[in-house]
């Protein structure tokens, strides 16, 4: 624990801590609507951003924000068409996105392609003071968001079509969303990286509902794993020198393993509600 | 007293093809009506333009008598689709998905209080599942799951229900339990407009019977019979071979065609 006295160090603890508890109360709503796979789309759009910046000189955070956010605009605006030929669009959309990237940041001055390398993997521990400002800022705005919503969010995901016929404005719902999404992407760049940060909106909630219930405690189950994730990842990638981001992911991962396991016993000793599911009966005289 | 629902010369297309034409209804308060017809007639399609979930290509809805475009009062429609959300894969309780019932009552950023808590539980209560409410829906029999949305309509306390095919792949006796909860919503004044290819246990709440055929109304009036060998318990309705569709009482809405 002697690394917690560098400064670096502490940066990139708390802005881990931030993502940890962010991406997976943003995923849940994605892995419910069955969209698991859109924060690497968006990624992939993002990488975009940070090609615009890099050649223009603009902070690529800033440029990743913009370019991303109308990604996630025009994938929610195919997702709302319908389905015919949404996935297709939105492969385009995906591999326009990192090819696009790829070329920019090649014609910027900053063509390193460790710097590449720093975009699609994390680089947590270059975490200066002000990153950690915009990413703690926006985190906020975005679990506040996520947990205030909740309950007309969940039904706009789990039913869309009820939840328009209740009247809830269900079109800004969904642009709300694909915005926190395509901002999650972005202030999670710098910790887990472009290609990683899917997997911290969705494994810690594939985690939690191997033991939950109900929608709420499994949000609440996989921000605790997301938090979890985070720090461990953040110390053992210190202690054993391995990229934090991967490490974070890998921690993530393990805590799904364990949680798998640990349901599967339960269900064990506990014969599953399905199977001795009693007949419809009338409860009502 | 303004009707709960009123159709007026309505046309709705998909793409090209009309599937409702020049159709004209109207659903009194206090009435219970259903709408009968085979796969494929536009019945579905007609709830669906009532509740504003496909555009009319023509004509007028007036629900309450406000044209639907200008319609605010969600809170007095309680919609029951076919099925539990086939998207969701996050697990949530029967309370939960009940809950989302209070939605059109509750608004977009009130929390839930303590009215919001007895009407769910009332609604859990009214269709017997209310030792069941801490349970993933998914764990549900079929005829549960749709008793789960029927509560989650009625948690909202709505003055007119709508419902898609309530009773279909349910079994009977929790058709029971439905008829028994529709019949007390009936009571309290509600207004009920409900799709159907089958009736069983609802026949006799039912007060006005429309049938639709190819896109029109066919029969408008007193639930039809059922004729020949659908009137026999334990008819299937599995038929080996699709017949040319007939208008008229005598075909719908027993004569459903599964291929």
């Amino acid at each position: 624990m002697d690394l917690l006295q560098y400064d670096f160090m502490l940066r990139a603890l708390a802005g881990a801590l931030i993502i940890g508890i962010t991406a997976p109360a943003l995923g849940i709503y994605l892995v419910q609507r069955r969209l698991s796979l859109i924060g690497d789309g968006i990624g992939h759009v993002a990488l975009t951003g940070v090609g615009v910046g890099l050649l223009f000189h603009q902070s690529p955070v800033l440029t990743a924000v913009i370019v991303s956010a109308i990604g996630a605009v025009g994938v929610e605006l195919v997702r709302e068409r319908g389905r015919t030929s949404g996935d297709l669009a939105l492969a385009l959309l995906f591999y326009g996105g990192i090819a696009g990237g790829v070329v920019l940041v090649g014609l910027s001055d900053d063509s390193g392609n460790a710097n590449l390398v720093q975009y699609l993997f994390g680089s947590l521990t270059t975490t200066s003071g002000t990153d950690l400002v915009v990413i703690a800022v926006l985190g906020v705005a975005v679990l506040a968001a996520m947990l205030l919503l909740r309950p007309v969010l969940f039904a706009v995901c789990d039913d869309e079509e009820y939840a328009r016929v209740s009247g809830l404005p269900v079109r800004t719902l969904n642009l709300l969303l694909a915005v926190t999404t395509a901002v999650t992407v972005t202030i999670a760049m710098r910790t887990v990286g472009l290609l990683l940060i899917s997997a911290l909106m969705v494994v810690p909630v594939a985690a939690a509902q191997q033991v939950t219930r109900g929608f709420r405690t499994t949000m609440a189950v996989a921000m605790a794993g997301g938090v979890v994730a985070a720090a461990a990842g953040v110390v053992v990638s210190a202690e054993a020198n391995t990229a934090p981001g991967a490490t974070i992911v890998i921690v993530a991962l393990a805590l799904f393993l364990a949680l798998t396991v640990a349901g599967a016993v339960r269900g064990r000793a506990r014969p599953h509600s399905a199977e001795k599911e009693p007949p419809d009966v009338v409860l009502h005289d | 007293m303004t009707d709960a629902v009123r159709i007026t010369h309505a046309a709705v297309g998909y793409g090209a093809r009309e599937v409702l034409h020049d159709v004209s209804l109207g659903v009194t308060q206090g009435e219970v009506v259903a709408i009968l017809g085979a796969n494929g007639s536009g019945k579905s399609t007609l709830i669906r333009a009532v509740l504003g979930l496909v555009p009319l290509s023509h004509g007028d809805i007036e629900l309450f008598g406000t044209p639907r475009r200008r319609f605010r009062e969600w809170a007095r429609v309680g919609y029951v689709p076919q099925r539990v959300g086939a998207g969701s894969s996050v697990p949530a309780t029967v309370g939960e998905v009940v809950a989302a019932g209070r939605l059109a009552r509750r608004g977009l950023l009130r929390f839930s209080g303590s009215k919001d808590r007895s009407a769910v539980r009332a609604a859990l209560a009214d269709v017997g599942l209310t030792d069941r409410a801490s349970d993933p829906v998914a764990t549900l029999s079929g005829g549960q799951q749709q008793r789960t949305l029927i509560a989650r309509a009625l948690a909202g306390e709505p003055d007119l229900l709508i419902m898609d095919e309530p009773t279909a792949g349910v079994d009977a006796a929790s058709q029971e339990a439905f008829a028994a909860t529709l019949g007390r919503f009936q009571g309290r004044g509600g207004t009920v407009l409900l799709v159907a290819h089958e009736l069983g246990p609802l026949r006799p709440l039912i007060d006005r019977a429309v049938v639709v055929h190819e896109g029109r109304i066919a029969h408008d009036g007193a639930v039809p019979e059922p004729a020949g060998h659908h009137a026999e318990p334990g008819h299937d309705h599995v038929h080996p071979h699709a017949e040319a569709e007939r208008p008229g009482i005598c075909v719908a809405p027993t004569d459903r065609v599964r291929n």
